[in-house]
């Protein structure tokens, strides 16, 4: 009983965490920005692929994830400079077409240039797997938590301590006073960007070995991420992590004692019920009409 | 017409409207001025149904009104005006003043869908009747034009217009001289008498003492969302409270 | 009295649709026009919901697919009449669209997007797993379409069905927006708080049109349903609402014949592009980019926009 329970709990926690690095890239976007982007995903799914097709190529583990990293932010600036930038200040609607353009274009040249194929990435530390009061525990699931909780602990000191980080904050409360303050608001959007791109790719690389990975898995992960995001509410970023991580136990837990078939349904039967009842999500600033 | 009895609104911890009273007789021009974040246009939001009061009563026509939707009180007669514009860009001008008149038509998608003949009709009358309001206001020519192309003193009379449009009893007007230069002041002033004098009670801000002080049968005046004094444009013009709070402690 | 732009605009459209089976040579070309006037309805009614009343929605393929999948089943599994069977399906879109919608458009903006999202989702997951009734990923026959013992048979046929019901759609909605119902949502697009003050319900309206759109989509579900003879869960997916969206947003929000003209392109790139083998994603997606970067409008209230500035 409780080593099923711990079982799915494990599970839950570590997919959870990349759901988390994925919703808090979706939560940076959207603060700089206020644009929701749906090309998230891609950037997971390029981490991934890139990583393991370098490894395959014989590149060494360690340089491969930094490679693939580079590629995403790089991916992640191209993205904004050439699509995000020109379009300023348009509508909602027209945002979220153009960033899910930016979408297909990022898994249709992965399609052409990395294949088709499912491909796979080797564990970290060997595949071993910890019992815990029953339960399995694999290594890879301890980087993949491990390595999160790293980065949010980076990213909180960012926002805290640095200027650049504050900057970021300020132009997410109000753009134009940041402008006359001096901040680069351009700049922070490239930098929003690239750093939720390569969090994405940190994510999809993380748990490259314990799923397989292609071009294609990037739409659902980027949705789940958005999930997850909408979840905890939007340009929020404690409320992206406890959003990523309750979503990723949700699934397991609906896999495990409900429905396998059914689990990809459940994020989303769980962000109609949350935003049904609480409309900016969990952790969302109330907005109050101003006129 | 309107009563409102120890009105109050709280924003987290901001006190914005403070155990505030009054009341508005029909037929008569109040006005509601005060310093900046004085708490006017809220008390404006939550006069007409946008903001819910925390505490404190609202009558309309002798009947609660606190906390009800801006289109029910519409229905019973509130209309109002909106300090920063609330004009649909995405329509044309004489639109907008027919928005106005939406609840004395036929509000039905299906009717709509299929232009019934009853509707057409009363939708032809009804722009007909948005142009002669149009013309009142003195915006008759943009008769064909955009909203987008309207100046904005244009813009403010088309609101009005608008707000004549749902044929009220009581009209709330928020600023609307902000923004207007001294000929265009004339001219808002002149047409809001037409206003008051066509049997509409009016309601509203104003910066512009001139003009309150022209039009005004009665003055509320607020400073950090009390209620400062109350009385006609002479009994203001005299309070050393009123005097205190627009000129400095020291005067 | 001179003819109002939107019957001259909608007079010629007729003519064209009448005209058109001349050039029409072959079967693929129907085939091409029939496809084209399905999703030229569907993305009418989309544009009263997006572009006229300003409430996105990223799930409208689900109710698509409630239409599809009710008549296929009803009519194949349980021997119902095609037309009562999509009557069916068109209710139980309308139920479930009303169910859901006033605490979905009480969301505004990203949030709104995220809740028709995951409908959607949810609505094209149950086609996939329930494959007792829906034949999941594999997919599943559908007869053809007969009323009062008349069957719809070949492309003429049913070209004739889907221009007479585009026409309609299309009537019907220029009439709305000309209507006090359809300034009362494109006013609370412009102004919602405006709008309100007017006296406009606008929860109510909000609701009615997203009911609307939803029915047409599922009545364009069943219609495509019996016209292919088979479907897959695919016709309810994302990708599908996203089509739709895009077909709305490309030719033009808030533009009746812009939807029209939306539909017909999205229709027919996916053909031009199988000329691009193995690049069709990328082009597609780039293609996705640029329009919405350089024509944000969409196509015709741009080409409009220039024609004007060129008369003036």
């Amino acid at each position: 009983m409780l080593s099923e329970l711990l079982q799915f709990l494990f599970s839950g926690l570590t997919v959870g965490a990349m759901y988390a690095l994925a919703a808090v890239g979706f939560s940076l976007i959207y603060s700089a920005s206020g644009v929701i982007n749906f090309a998230q995903g891609e950037f997971i799914m390029l981490g991934g692929m890139s990583a393991a097709l370098l490894v395959q190529a014989g590149v060494p583990l360690p340089l491969a994830i930094a490679l693939a990293v580079l590629v995403a932010a790089a991916a992640g600036l191209i993205v904004e400079k050439l699509a995000i930038e020109p379009a300023g200040n348009s509508e909602v609607v027209t945002l979220v077409i153009i960033t899910i353009g930016a979408s297909l274009t990022l898994r249709g040249l992965a399609e052409v240039f990395l294949g088709k194929g499912n491909h796979a990435l080797p564990a970290f530390s060997g595949e071993d797997p910890l019992v815990i009061f029953g339960a399995t525990l694999m290594p890879q699931s301890l980087w993949v938590m491990g390595v999160t909780l790293v980065v949010v602990l980076a990213l909180g000191l960012f926002f805290g301590r640095t200027t650049l980080g504050k900057g970021v904050l300020a132009t997410s409360c109000n753009k134009l006073a940041a402008q006359l303050v001096g901040i680069n608001t351009r700049f922070i959007l490239l930098l929003a960007f690239g750093l939720s791109a390569a969090l994405g790719a940190v994510g999809g690389i993380l748990v490259a070995p314990m799923t397989y990975t292609s071009y294609d898995v990037g739409i659902m992960m980027g949705l789940k991420g958005f999930v997850a995001a909408a979840l905890g509410g939007l340009g929020s970023g404690f409320g992206a992590i406890v959003g990523g991580l309750l979503l990723g136990i949700v699934e397991a837990m609906t896999a495990g004692y409900i429905s396998s078939a059914y689990k990809d349904a459940m994020p989303f039967v769980l962000i109609l019920l949350i935003l049904f009842f609480l409309p900016q999500g969990l952790f969302g600033k109330k907005a109050t009409d101003r006129v | 017409m309107l009563e409102v009895r120890n009105l109050s609104k709280t924003f987290g911890g901001v006190k914005a409207v403070q155990d505030v009273s009054f009341t508005v007789r029909a037929g008569t021009i109040h006005a509601v001025i005060g310093p900046n974040g004085a708490g006017k246009t809220t008390l404006f939001n939550l006069i007409t149904g946008i903001y819910t009061p925390t505490s404190g009563e609202i009558l309309f026509d002798d009947a609660s009104a606190g906390g009800e939707s801006p289109d029910r009180l519409a229905r019973r007669g509130m209309s109002r005006t909106f300090q920063n514009l609330q004009v649909c860009m995405n329509m044309s001008a004489i639109e907008n003043v027919m928005v106005g008149a939406h609840l004395r038509l036929g509000t039905s998608l299906l009717a709509g869908l299929f232009r019934l003949p009853g509707l057409a009709k009363a939708d032809a009358e009804c722009r007909d009747e948005a142009a002669r309001l149009m013309e009142f206001v003195g915006v008759g020519r943009y008769r064909d034009a955009h909203a987008s192309q309207m100046s904005y003193g244009a813009l403010k009379r088309l609101e009005i217009a608008r707000a004549l449009a749902a044929k009220p009893k009581l009209l709330l007007l928020d600023e609307p001289a902000a923004g207007l230069n001294h000929t265009e002041t004339a001219e808002i002033e002149a047409l809001i008498r037409k206003v008051a004098d066509s049997g509409v009670t009016v309601v509203l801000v104003e910066h512009d003492m001139k003009l309150v002080m022209n039009l005004s049968d009665h003055i509320l005046v607020l400073d950090y969302g009390r209620k400062l004094a109350e009385g006609s444009a002479a009994e203001i013009r005299e309070n050393p409270d009123v005097i205190a709070a627009y000129l400095g402690a020291s005067a | 009295m001179t003819m109002k732009p939107t019957t001259r605009g909608f007079l010629f459209l007729a003519f064209v649709l009448a005209v058109l089976p001349l050039a029409l040579t072959n079967g693929y070309y129907y085939d091409l026009a029939i496809r084209m006037a399905i999703n030229a309805t569907i993305a009418v009614g989309l544009n009263l919901l997006i572009g006229y009343t300003g409430q996105i929605s990223l799930g409208h393929a689900g109710f698509f697919g409630i239409g599809a999948y009710a008549s296929a089943i009803l009519t194949s599994r349980y021997g119902l009449p095609s037309g009562l069977a999509l009557i069916i399906g068109a209710v139980a879109t309308a139920g479930l669209a009303f169910a859901v919608a006033r605490p979905i458009l009480k969301l505004k903006g990203h949030y709104l997007a995220m809740a028709t999202l995951g409908l959607g989702i949810i609505l094209s997951m149950v086609v996939v797993n329930e494959t007792d009734l829906t034949g999941g990923p594999d997919g599943m026959p559908v007869d053809a379409f007969s009323l009062f013992g008349m069957q719809i048979v070949g492309e003429q046929a049913w070209y004739v069905v889907v221009v007479l019901i585009l026409l309609l759609v299309t009537r019907a909605a220029l009439n709305l927006i000309d209507a006090p119902a359809g300034r009362a949502l494109q006013a609370i697009h412009g102004a919602e708080i405006a709008a309100r003050v007017a006296g406009v319900d606008t929860t109510s309206f909000k609701v009615r049109v997203f009911v609307l759109s939803a029915v047409v989509a599922s009545v364009m579900g069943s219609v495509t349903a019996h016209y292919v003879g088979f479907l897959t869960p695919g016709v309810a997916g994302f990708f599908h609402s996203i089509e739709l969206v895009t077909m709305v947003v490309l030719g033009g929000m808030a533009s009746v014949f812009g939807s029209i003209l939306g539909a017909v392109v999205l229709t027919l790139l996916p053909q031009l592009l199988s000329a691009f083998e193995g690049w069709e994603t990328v082009v597609f997606g780039l293609i996705l980019m640029l329009t919405m970067i350089f024509l944000p409008r969409g196509i015709l209230p741009t080409l409009r926009l220039k024609f004007a500035g060129r008369a003036a």
